[in-house]
């Protein structure tokens, strides 16, 4: 019969000879392979103490934005929730009273605002959904906990730090933020 | 006479047996965490480094954690055997330490001590005996674990140390026709005096290398406790520190096939062969010490390529187990027998047929 492809091999099994049977040289090939392995460079690294650069476009974490002067920017549209193909989003609108234009930059702003994040497959449609620039995907990993309802975001956890009162913690924060606004331009 | 004991001698013989029992221990503790290191390096990882600096409290952890489990014994299992088994692991694999000569004799408080705890004549012999016995620990406690796949692990573990001790007998007998005494420590004297035995033996030492991986229950040959057929094998159903001792008696098993091999082919606290140490003009102490530092070496050495080994050759089909002991190894064993004993025949009769 013809093979369909030339990569068909014919299986040799003819019985082994005396050398084979004693099987000394087989092993002592296979030896030298797993010797010269020990000089070979590792590809791990020591994770906690050592990390690797994200790539610039990864999505971690989400993040809240506030603005320069530290107000928050989400005006609770709920585009994100829509946009969102987990359903993972959910919010609560509040009206902003006078006295509080410190805090929001709309008149309407999130009282609430939670990210389930084990129904979250980081697929950054809520970044690209939110018209304030209020939430983009960070470059750190969701930690690991010991209950679900932990995994649930609460807008605290989410927000940023104050830019003007923390301004170390707001700086990292936002990471290579900056330089990844550039990659997308 | 028989009653005047020599209390001193007693006393410096039981020092000398803690010292090697904790010594042996210490280096099957550090076995484990040399294996796991090995491994790793062989197969581009990293191995255990997070318990104190490079991992070295690797094996602290292993044994904490060991003794924290919760100690199961089987409602069905006959609980005296069942508890039996991996005592008798642990205590034949410690026992054969007992004759091994450790190093020369050294000058201490005003006495010579032998760092050997017992010169007996028949020495090897009891290697042999004692080392059959630890098949019985395995075998013990897989029958008393009232499981099938213990059992049958139990099963192939004793009927591979009878294939393979018959082959390791014979390279023996071999040995003994060359250096024509049982006693370990004659033997070492001998090989200081002349070459090592390996030079002699090339073939004995091949056979009796694989038959030593085999007694130890080492991969290629540890179709005893084969995960992928029998689960754990015979210690299936042992937790705590019970498996703990089957685990640790291999490594301690391992340790000391490695000083046998290195005492009976490799000239044991000689530290180089063909040199005349005693030339070096050293005191007698120091040629100890440098004689038991030059065994250690060598059985690092024998311990390295048993880690090797086993990380690079994948478990032997049992009938493939059966078949290299049977039909490979026992006929070479037989034919190095009749080969030295011919040699040796003609020697003694100066070469004359
Ligand atoms: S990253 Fe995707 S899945 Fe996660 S919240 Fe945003 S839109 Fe939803
Ligand atoms: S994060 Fe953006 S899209 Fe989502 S509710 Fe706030 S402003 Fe709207």
């Amino acid at each position: 019969m013809q093979a369909l492809t030339n990569r068909a091999k014919l299986v040799e099994r003819k019985p082994m000879n005396l050398l084979e049977r004693l099987y000394l040289p087989a092993v002592f090939k296979g030896m030298t392979i797993t010797f010269g392995h020990m000089f070979k460079k590792r590809p791990t690294i020591n994770y906690p103490e050592k990390k690797r650069p994200f790539s610039p476009v990864f999505r971690g974490l989400h993040i809240l934005n506030r603005d320069e002067e530290g107000r928050e920017n989400c005006t609770a549209c709920g585009l994100c929730a829509v946009a969102c193909p987990a359903e993972a989003i959910t919010m609560e609108a509040a009206e902003r009273v006078p006295g509080e234009e410190q805090l929001y930059h709309e008149e309407k702003y999130a009282a609430k605002y939670e990210i389930n994040m084990l129904r979250c497959i980081f697929c950054g449609l809520c970044e690209d959904a939110c018209p304030k620039d209020a939430i983009y995907l960070s470059e750190t990993f969701a930690p690991a906990d010991y209950q679900r309802s932990q995994f649930v975001y609460k807008k605290e956890e989410l927000l940023i730090p104050h830019p003007i009162h923390e301004p170390d913690a707001y700086k990292k924060a936002l990471g290579n933020r900056v330089q990844r606004g550039k990659v997308n331009q | 006479m028989l009653i005047a004991i020599d209390l001193a001698m007693i006393l410096v013989k039981l020092v000398l047996i803690v010292i090697v029992v904790m010594a042996s221990l210490l280096i099957a503790m550090y076995a484990t965490y040399a294996e796991r290191k090995v491994a790793a390096v062989l197969q581009d990882r990293r191995g255990p480094n997070r318990a104190g600096p490079f991992g070295i409290l690797q094996p602290v952890a292993d044994g904490i954690k060991l003794f924290f489990k919760e100690e199961i014994i089987p409602n069905l299992s006959s609980k005296f055997l069942f508890i039996l088994g991996p005592s008798m692991a642990m205590l034949t694999a410690i026992m054969t330490s007992a004759i091994v000569p450790w190093g020369d004799t050294i000058h201490l408080f005003g006495r010579d001590i032998s760092l050997q705890i017992a010169d007996v004549n028949v020495g090897i012999l009891y290697v042999f005996a004692v080392v059959s016995m630890g098949v019985y620990g395995i075998m013990i406690g897989s029958w008393a674990s009232n499981n099938k796949y213990s059992l049958m692990g139990g099963l192939r573990a004793a009927s591979q140390i009878i294939s393979y001790e018959l082959a390791m007998g014979i390279t023996i007998i071999s040995l003994l026709m060359v250096t024509g005494t049982l006693s370990l420590k004659e033997m070492v004297i001998q090989q200081q005096q002349g070459a090592w035995n390996v030079f002699y033996q090339p073939l004995g030492f091949l056979l009796f290398l694989i038959c030593a991986f085999a007694e130890c229950n080492r991969t290629p040959f540890d179709l005893s406790e084969a995960e992928n057929e029998l689960i754990g094998g015979y210690h299936t159903e042992y937790s705590s520190m019970k498996l703990g001792f089957y685990l640790f008696s291999e490594y301690i098993n391992m340790f000391i096939s490695s000083v046998i091999m290195s005492t009976l082919f490799f000239g044991g606290y000689d530290v180089l062969p063909f040199v005349d140490e005693s030339a070096w003009g050293l005191s007698q102490n120091w040629m100890a010490i440098i004689g038991l530092a030059a065994l250690m070496i060598k059985v690092v050495c024998f311990l390295f390529l048993f880690m090797w080994v086993r990380w690079t050759i994948p478990r032997f089909r049992y009938d493939q187990l059966m078949n290299l002991g049977w039909r490979i190894l026992i006929p070479l064993a037989l034919l190095n027998m009749l080969v030295t004993g011919l040699v040796v025949l003609l020697k003694m009769n100066h070469w004359h047929f």
